[in-house]
């Protein structure tokens, strides 16, 4: 696989500071994960772990872009980065994959729950396919109130062969609701290919069977990734139907912590294979172009990525810090 | 107060509700231009329109879903299964959904949405369209479960429903929309969750039941007054939340009990009913609480065998009489 370099950017109306801005969260996001899974290997993080590590455009290609309060986001159990993106602080999310009071979800939904409704974030989901019929709700409550808005929907490739993501992408072609689709396309669904689990691989063939318009977009260049996602919102917000973008991208690591070593996922995956993709690293990516257009200097990246592992450590403090649950919340929030 | 059946007191209390509340909508298979498989739906397209009532393909799952993300933003969306039977499909949207999104979200998001369909079992309907399946959900923490017995509690239960911060499995009884009965005509009738109904008054037996299984109660109580029993005959009118202390005390009173439910047996509701009436009330209790369900197989199709597996008021009335020896 080729080392490619981002193409300048053609159309969209991107800013400069947006990139600079996209940079930051691309970094920031990979320094969360990389000090989860410390936290996790010290035993101050429990249940199931999914990192985004090498995913990072497709967030910081799209998330920004949103309006809050207005849009919403819908995530997976690999939903960390989405937290981030729209705000949430990373002290809050730490605290939350520590099970604590000061969480996001107050402990009681950990590292695949992470939820900041004010935020605009509706959380991340524990279950395949999950957020995909939710979405087709969030979207017509979004049409029937018409006061615009966009529902962002994350899935991946594996949750492309849920029955209900079908039952759902047909009554959101149906009727036409605005939702944007975002089909993180790792290549794997777990440990099973694409190859190996999904007889016609082209997804945005099964959105358009479904009546939504769709494209392919590379999910390691998050130059494209904004401008694909740019003239998706764009469509969606202007004809109010649904739109369904597959990006391409690699996770560098595991699934889960079930396989977050080299021989674990070497299982299914050659070690060549994420050694190519990360020749291809967004951030590298994104780092490069800005230094190419004098945007950015090594001394002003390598500053900006201090403060972001100085706030990830202050996250880190704040969530060990932080008191468990009260025993007694055990029975709150079963009902509103 | 008019005079209506069951199914048209569904009706009413969506149509009102429908008109207070702007956010409220129904949505399910054959909801609109059909008006509705059982009819409880009917006139309802014509009066408020496609994007409040909301043909749907048949995708439980979509249906699922579209009713529990509109409601996490705030929209009080009534979605009917055309029978519960096929709220199967939905598990994973109902169960993982939205019976857990204000927990794991730690109370930050709210789900304000009834499911409704009938359920019960009967009329050689078979195997997978004729069952009664309510502790599935009341097992499920997260759920409110309501079945009514009769014209008014499906109005004022209905509205209590809709009105509901929280999810809410809202089980009617195909067998019992033709029903007759008085209905408040005002439109701020409410019948509160978790309050029990006596229905009958009696001294020797506690009869515990809902839904359709309460009429059989009563004409089970009926017969039985004629041989000088009186049964004391309690409609929970909500599984969840459970109106344990009408129970007790009723108990308490008559010292023996019976608890009837058309859904299996074998792990049915009628276990924990029975669990909780020992669990509070075992000194007051002259015998063990007997419990009347559904014979533990799946729905048989021939008119003897379904008749052998649908419980009775003769069932009824020799569990009380069992208690009583």
């Amino acid at each position: 696989m080729a080392n490619t370099t981002i193409e300048r950017s053609t159309e969209g109306d991107i800013q400069h500071s947006d990139l600079l801005d996209a940079y930051r969260l691309m970094l920031l996001i990979r320094r969360l994960e990389e000090s989860v899974y410390k936290a996790f290997h010290e035993a101050k993080i429990g249940g199931y772990l999914h990192r985004y590590d090498g995913m990072e455009a497709l967030v910081a290609g799209i998330i920004p872009q949103l309006n809050f309060p207005g849009d919403y986001v819908l995530s997976t159990y690999r939903d960390h980065a989405h937290a981030l993106a729209v705000g949430t602080p990373a002290r809050e999310i730490m605290a939350e994959l520590m099970g604590r009071a000061t969480g996001c979800a107050a402990g009681k939904g950990g590292s695949m729950h992470l939820t900041d409704p004010e935020r605009g974030f509706l959380g991340g989901d524990g279950i395949v396919g999950g957020p995909v019929p939710i979405s087709l709700g969030v979207g017509y409550a979004l049409k029937y109130r018409k006061q615009g808005g966009v529902c962002v929907c994350y899935f991946g490739d594996g949750a492309m062969n849920q029955g209900g993501v079908h039952e759902s992408l047909n009554m959101v072609g149906l009727y036409k609701v605005p939702v944007l689709y975002v089909l993180e396309n790792n290549k794997y669904a777990m440990g099973t290919s694409v190859e190996r689990s999904t007889s016609q691989p082209d997804f945005v063939l099964k959105a358009k069977a479904h009546g939504i318009d769709g494209e392919l977009v590379d999910g390691m260049d998050v130059l494209k990734v904004r401008e694909a996602a740019s003239r998706a919102l764009k469509h969606i917000r202007e004809t109010g139907e649904a739109y369904f973008l597959e990006i391409t991208c690699y996770r560098y690591v595991g699934h889960g912590i079930g396989d977050d070593n080299t021989k674990a996922w070497k299982t299914y995956r050659d070690e060549n294979e994420v050694d190519e993709w990360r020749q291809r690293d967004p951030i590298a990516n994104l780092y490069r172009y800005l230094e190419e257009n004098n945007l950015i200097t090594r001394e002003q990246s390598d500053k900006m990525d201090e403060e972001i592992k100085a706030e990830v450590a202050e996250a880190v403090r704040f969530a060990d810090e932080s008191p468990e649950p009260p025993l007694d919340s055990l029975y709150e929030n079963v009902y509103s | 107060m008019a005079t209506m059946r069951y199914q048209q007191a569904i009706r009413l209390a969506m149509t009102e509700e429908m008109e207070r509340d702007p956010n409220v909508y129904i949505l399910g298979e054959e909801v609109g231009q059909y008006q509705g498989t059982y009819r409880v739906t009917e006139g309802m397209l014509q009066k408020f329109g496609p994007e409040r009532v909301v043909d749907t393909p048949i995708s439980e799952i979509g249906i699922a879903g579209m009713a529990t993300g509109s409601a996490m933003v705030g929209l009080r969306p009534v979605a009917e299964f055309m029978t519960w039977s096929f709220a199967l499909e939905a598990m994973d949207q109902l169960v993982n959904h939205a019976a857990k999104i204000t927990y794991m979200s730690g109370g930050r998001i709210q789900c304000p949405v009834v499911f409704r369909g009938p359920a019960g079992v009967g009329t050689q309907l078979s195997a997978q369209h004729s069952q009664s399946m309510e502790s599935w959900y009341a097992h499920t923490p997260g759920f409110k479960v309501v079945m009514p017995a009769f014209p008014d509690d499906a109005k004022g239960l209905l509205k209590t429903a809709i009105r509901e911060n929280n999810p809410v499995i809202f089980m009617e009884h195909a067998g019992l929309y033709g029903v007759q009965g008085d209905v408040p005509d005002d439109t701020e009738f409410l019948v509160p969750f978790g309050q029990a109904k006596i229905r009958r008054e009696g001294t020797h037996c506690t009869l515990v039941a809902y839904s359709r299984g309460v009429h059989i109660c009563l004409k089970a109580a009926e017969a039985l007054a004629k041989e000088g029993i009186e049964c004391e005959v309690v409609d929970l009118r909500t599984l969840v939340p459970l109106d344990t202390e009408t129970i007790l005390t009723s108990v308490r009173k008559t010292h023996h009990a019976v608890v009837m439910h058309e859904e299996w047996k074998n792990v049915g509701f009628g276990a924990e009913l029975s669990a909780r009436i020992h669990e509070g009330a075992f000194d007051d209790l002259d015998a063990p609480v007997e419990r009347v369900g559904g014979a533990d197989v799946p729905m048989p199709y021939a008119k003897n065998l379904e008749r052998a597996a649908i419980p009775t008021d003769a069932d009824v009335i020799a569990a009380v009489k069992k208690t009583l020896a």
